[in-house]
């Protein structure tokens, strides 16, 4: 029996942590859409919130206490998160522009500038232009590793702090006034603005909420990685894995978490199917488990999109003349 | 101030400016790294190959880059030809990475000459497009993440198949030149003389040109044409004039997927660049191609000149020197350059208003964007205002 938990633990790591990445970030984009915003720009709002994080980490690690600075790691990422989502806002909200052009131009500049923000450093401190973080004592306020038999299992609080979010993701949407007038601006605009809610400051208020949703969703993903990161690399499509969890989970929390479980499981296959004897005997390429994730949400998409619950007007930017 | 109205002039003015304000943030980010070397490294990035000393070496290195436009413009044609059915094919990217892949297993696993290595990177481009296509038309998939799925699908199995055909010592795949050299593009005798010697310029180049005028003529003179722009207008007013909007739609991407991979063989077979099995991310050429489009105002001429100069500054960024300022500064001008790109519309629309206010001879001002019926009203009120001022003056006159 201890062999068998032993065997699985890590694979039960990793898809909790996992999913705790893609259920942060694809309930920011839940929060986005629900106001009316497509928010392609996830990827790129993950890398600065991956930044900010990471930035804190690496400059108070050893100066501060783990219990302070994990609260102001968790800031740091959130706000850097939010404050990057600005340029979508303004983009699209007050000068409605083409959605999906500058969600994409956000993916590609947040890596650009995280690269060169830690580069700059990097070449300040060292002289040359790295682009690696290392932030391990940092890393070290967020987990915990305990042992199963000879392995060594590790458990991140980003978990914990994930199933936060998810609580008050839920009591916010669907428990106050505010929730439901978000909601509302993503269904019927103009609807909402006839019983004088201001379209434009709840569009604003999803935009922003989905930076810190993904900018905490970033930086838990970077801490996935290891004690350190090279910010050229991106997040590997997570932001738009995201999505997809988002739109199997039909843009409601509970469900949202679900489908990032399922999601996570897939992911996590490739970190350990060299030491479970099951997927070892399988003997199937490396390479096809790292496709997995991206293949299943395809067929996911393919099987949910079509009665899709989607928000009715996200994407179309808001004119108040039009009715 | 005419001029202004000119759809034309509105869309260079607008991309100009977009150009003009990326540097600017380029050169900002430059100061803050480093002010001292920061006017060198911008001159650098724009220069590109006026950095070298030597005539000969000029044109080499200007031939360089016209290798490079080639298929970057193939990919910004790929993305235009998609968004013109209303469809944004950031699937380009993956599309370029399993031509990459075809074009190379047929070259040096094959040992198929050329215009067979062409044709399958084609093909394979256009088969990644047709599965886009089909999971938009009949699953009601967004083109975007199904894309972006496939991109990454496409790196792992160009990796793994290209792991077949790698160099023993390193992760690049094999010389075409040393292994099949029939699977090289033709080259361009007298002209590669002309760009000192460069090996490189092949009939990709030439070739590319005339596609983009290509499919100018084919969005804007032929039916099929027309019909793909109206299903991209207006997919349900498509549909109710008779037009197969969802064939249309497969179409549109398939044909956007060939493009792609054309643009991959006419960079790969050309041997400039070997594959690395261990690549971590598609290539940036798909993303790249994106910024080309919006630059290129959408319109496959201007394409032509909005690819050469993102790929003149990404070369140009290659002088920069790396041990002041890293090495990202030029992607991220054209991150940049994207981003303004999305406010293209409101500038068009400011031109316009500024226009119309300068034949009004009034004060140039900002004010909330009016509509045509807005004008119309607002002439009417003006004339029934001065029909009753002039009465006023009259019945002054009368007393």
């Amino acid at each position: 029996m201890l062999a068998i938990i032993e065997e699985y633990s890590l694979l039960v790591q990793y898809t909790l942590i996992f999913a705790s990445v893609l259920m942060l970030v694809a309930l920011g984009g839940c929060f986005s859409e629900h106001s009316g915003v497509i928010n392609l720009g996830l990827e790129g709002i993950m890398v600065m919130g991956a930044l900010g994080g990471a930035l804190c980490m690496y400059f108070l690690q050893d100066k501060v206490p783990s219990f302070p600075m994990l609260i102001l790691t968790v800031i740091a990422a959130a706000a850097s998160g939010a404050l990057y989502s600005a340029l979508l806002g303004v983009a699209c909200i007050n000068f409605k522009a083409d959605q999906t052009i500058v969600g994409t131009a956000l993916n590609l500049l947040g890596t650009a500038v995280a690269a060169v923000v830690v580069q700059a450093i990097k070449l300040a401190e060292t002289g040359s232009p790295s682009d690696e973080l290392l932030y391990r004592t940092g890393r070290a306020a967020f987990t915990n590793s305990f042992k199963i038999g000879n392995t060594v299992v590790e458990f991140n609080w980003f978990i914990v702090i994930a199933i936060i979010m998810l609580v008050i993701a839920y009591i916010v949407l669907y428990k106050t006034k505010f929730g439901l007038r978000l909601m509302a601006c993503g269904e019927h605009p103009q609807a909402a603005a006839s019983v004088g809610v201001s379209v434009y400051k709840m569009r604003w208020s999803g935009v922003l909420i989905s930076g810190v949703y993904g900018g905490l969703g970033g930086i838990c993903y970077v801490m996935a990685g290891g004690g350190s990161w090279h910010f050229s690399y991106g997040v590997a499509g997570f932001g738009f894995l995201s999505l997809a969890v988002m739109i199997f989970g039909q843009w409601k929390p509970a469900r949202i978490a679900l489908a990032a479980l399922l999601f996570g499981f897939f992911r996590a296959l490739s970190n350990v199917n060299g030491s479970i004897t099951l997927l070892k005997d399988l003997n199937i390429p490396g390479t096809v488990y790292n496709m997995l994730p991206y293949i299943v949400s395809l067929i996911v998409l393919a099987f949910t999109s079509k009665k899709s619950r989607a928000p009715k007007a996200e994407g179309i930017p808001y004119d108040k003349g039009m009715r | 101030m005419k001029f202004f109205k000119n759809k034309g002039v509105q869309s260079l003015l607008a991309s100009l400016i977009c150009i003009v304000l990326g540097v600017l943030v380029g050169f900002i980010v430059l100061l803050l790294m480093n002010a001292e070397g920061a006017g060198t490294a911008i001159t650098n990035l724009l220069k590109n190959f006026f950095f070298y000393p030597g005539a000969d070496a000029r044109m080499k290195y200007f031939g360089t880059t016209l290798v490079k436009t080639a298929p970057l413009l193939m990919c910004a044609l790929s993305i235009l030809f998609a968004y013109k059915t209303g469809l944004f094919n950031i699937g380009t990217a993956g599309q370029y990475c399993i031509g990459i892949c075809a074009c190379l297993f047929g070259a040096l696993y094959l040992k198929l000459p050329w215009y067979l290595c062409l044709l399958m990177a084609v093909a394979a481009g256009a088969l990644l497009g047709t599965i886009v296509g089909f999971l938009k038309a009949y699953c009601n998939v967004n083109e975007v993440i199904s894309g972006i799925m496939l991109n990454w699908i496409s790196l792992y199995i160009t990796n793994s198949v290209l792991m077949n055909v790698k160099e023993s010592t390193s992760p690049y795949t094999l010389k075409i030149m040393a292994t099949n050299n029939s699977a090289l593009l033709p080259k361009l005798g007298g002209v590669n003389k002309f760009f000192g010697d460069n090996q490189y310029i092949t009939i990709a180049v030439p070739i590319a040109i005339a596609i983009a005028v290509l499919v100018w003529i084919l969005l804007e003179k032929t039916k099929f044409g027309y019909e793909l722009k109206a299903t991209g207008f207006n997919k349900n007013a498509a549909k109710y004039a008779g037009m197969t909007e969802k064939r249309n739609m497969i179409v549109t991407l398939i044909i956007a997927g060939a493009l792609a991979g054309l643009g991959a063989s006419f960079y790969y077979l050309t041997g400039i660049e070997q594959w690395e099995v261990t690549a971590t991310s598609v290539p940036g050429m798909g993303f790249n191609g994106i910024a080309a489009t919006f630059l290129g105002a959408l319109n496959p001429i201007g394409t032509i000149f909005s690819s050469y100069f993102l790929q003149h500054i990404t070369d140009g960024g290659t002088h920069i020197n790396n041990m002041l300022y890293g090495s990202q500064i030029a992607g991220l001008i054209s991150a940049v350059i994207i981003y303004l790109c999305g406010f293209v519309l409101f500038v068009k629309h400011a031109m316009s208003k500024l226009a119309i206010r300068g034949e009004e001879n009034k004060d140039v001002r900002f004010e909330p964007i009016k509509t045509k019926a807005d004008d119309k009203l607002e002439h009417a009120i003006k004339d029934e205002n001065a029909k009753e001022d002039g009465k006023a003056v009259q019945e002054g006159g009368d007393k």
